[in-house]
């Protein structure tokens, strides 16, 4: 049996096998991203709970933590509204351009030592496209509505956006230059030495920056106003129901995880252990792999991104749009060039 | 100087910190939600839920037809009628109390001078026609004899504050 399959996939040309291994792989990131996408909506909705100290979903399931599969069940059975008046087209492509780059970006990250899926060289180049490429997704979904309130929310999101995706791309300007590579492998490996030679610590503004604008580029809590309830309903998806709506959802979760995972690949070492570099303790954890090391990582960010919207109320637009332009922005370019003069004067330590 | 102080402290988010760590705390306190089929909330014995009409020991009904109930109920929910029973005691012939008009203000339990007229700790029921939600005499004795131990003890409970 096993001799046979292994004969047939032999006689599969070259490229086909690639193409069916790339597949492969593809599907291997995907479903578990989709799997803690689902759970990533159960562990806001329970965490927000704890902090606002009651329980959290309980019914469904032991525990509740059958909830997100009864959720999902339910949106797919709801049916998909089109309003009058919409562009339908757009109106449908919408919630794909919104997941599409979400899911794409994955492609790039690397979960170890040479376990990605695309080693690029313009890999930060590719990630940062691909996140401005969702934005058209909200807008078009905005505008393809034909509804005030999701046009609100639209051309909020999109003001919003651009202001933070320059931040944040100075942000990454700052690692580029502290690991001289757009490789996301090389920024890990640049970081290797210590929990202290992370580029947490030289870029700590950038690093704080580059969440906070992470926070807001995924519309999340304190930076919702593009759906702001309170104010327009539910912004750009008002009018989508069903699994229309369930796709922009799944979109923000997975942005959320993204915006984590990089923010882990830049700034904290991505699979490094935390105990390298520590006589006794890197011995201790050495038979930890590095991919469980970095979904630790991910996961705690995770979780300060719901730690944010339990604690914060919703930022009024005049100050977004103040914080973005005139602190952000400023600190950046100042920053930038504090890390430009350390790398070239070579500082010990990070730099040498 | 203020002005740099408060320049430097919001530059350093301290206060988002601050914020964030009484949020962090909250995460471990013990939580208030009540699982509700299976655990319920405490009540007090002035609980005011479901009617009922009391009897003596000796299964003599209490109510005598003052009508005080009926006149002091501001929602209009209780009507009364009245006659001389064959012994010549006057007792009411009908006794209705509607559940969709009453606002469970308790006054009717307050005014009767007999302790008659009392609302239960039941809160749990439903109707599943029309009518059911009128409690007629005959149930309402019968709501007494269910649950009247309860409502002795609840009394009696209470009786030192009346």
């Amino acid at each position: 049996m096993e001799q046979s399959l292994l004969e047939l996939w032999k006689a599969i040309p070259a490229s086909l096998q690639w193409l069916i291994w790339t597949l492969v792989k593809i599907v291997l990131i995907i479903a578990p991203l989709l799997l803690s996408v689902a759970y990533y909506t159960f562990a806001e909705r329970k965490i927000i709970g704890f902090i606002q100290v009651r329980l959290g979903p309980t019914r469904v399931g032991p525990r509740g933590w059958l909830q997100p599969i009864a959720d999902a069940v339910k949106l797919l059975f709801k049916e998909i509204i089109i309003p009058s008046g919409s562009n339908k087209v757009l109106f449908l492509i919408a919630p794909a351009l919104a997941i599409a780059p979400a899911l794409a970006a994955w492609a790039v990250i690397p979960f170890d030592v040479g376990l990605v899926l695309a080693d690029i060289n313009a890999g930060l180049l590719y990630v940062l496209a691909l996140t401005s490429i969702g934005v058209y997704g909200v807008i078009i979904a905005g505008w393809a509505s034909n509804s005030k309130y999701a046009f609100l929310g639209a051309m909020r999101l999109a003001a919003q956006i651009v202001s933070y995706e320059l931040a944040m791309g100075f942000a990454l300007v700052g690692v580029l230059i502290a690991a001289q590579s757009m490789n996301l492998q090389q920024i890990v490996l640049a970081q290797q030495g210590s929990i202290l030679h992370w580029f947490w610590l030289p870029l700590l503004p950038l690093f704080m920056i580059y969440f906070i604008s992470g926070v807001a580029e995924t519309n999340r809590a304190p930076f919702d106003v593009a759906e702001g309830e309170s104010e327009i309903v539910a912004g750009f998806h008002v009018e989508y129901s069903g699994m229309a709506f369930a796709i922009f959802f799944l979109a923000e979760y997975a942005n959320m995880i993204l915006i984590s995972t990089l923010t882990v690949l830049l700034f904290l070492g991505g699979w490094l252990s935390p105990f390298q570099g520590i006589p006794v303790l890197e011995d201790w954890f050495a038979f930890v792999p590095g991919t469980i090391w970095l979904l630790l990582k991910i996961a705690f960010f995770a979780f300060v991104f719901l730690w944010l919207r339990a604690t914060f109320p919703r930022y009024r637009y005049d100050q977004i749009m103040r914080l973005g332009w005139k602190v952000f922005i400023p600190i950046t370019i100042v920053w930038l060039l504090v890390v430009g003069l350390a790398v070239v004067y070579q500082l010990p330590w990070w730099f040498d | 100087m203020k002005q740099i102080i408060k320049f430097f402290r919001s530059l350093f988010l301290l206060e988002l910190f601050k914020g964030m760590g009484l949020t962090g705390r909250y995460l471990f306190k013990k939580k208030f939600t009540i699982q509700y089929p299976e655990e319920t909330a405490p009540q007090s014995p002035r609980f005011r839920g479901l009617h009922a009409l009391r009897r003596y020991p000796n299964g003599e009904e209490r109510c005598i037809a003052c009508k005080l109930c009926e006149a002091v109920c501001p929602a209009l929910a209780i009507t009364i009628e009245a006659e001389p029973r064959d012994d010549g005691s006057r007792r009411t012939t009908r006794y209705e109390i509607d559940l969709f008009k009453c606002i469970y203000c308790g006054f009717c339990e307050e005014s009767c001078p007999v302790d008659s007229i009392v609302e239960t700790r039941v809160y749990e029921y439903a109707f599943e026609n029309r009518g059911e939600n009128i409690l007629t005499k005959e149930r309402l004795l019968e709501l007494g004899d269910l649950y009247e131990e309860q409502i002795a003890q609840d009394k009696a409970q209470d009786a030192k504050y009346r």
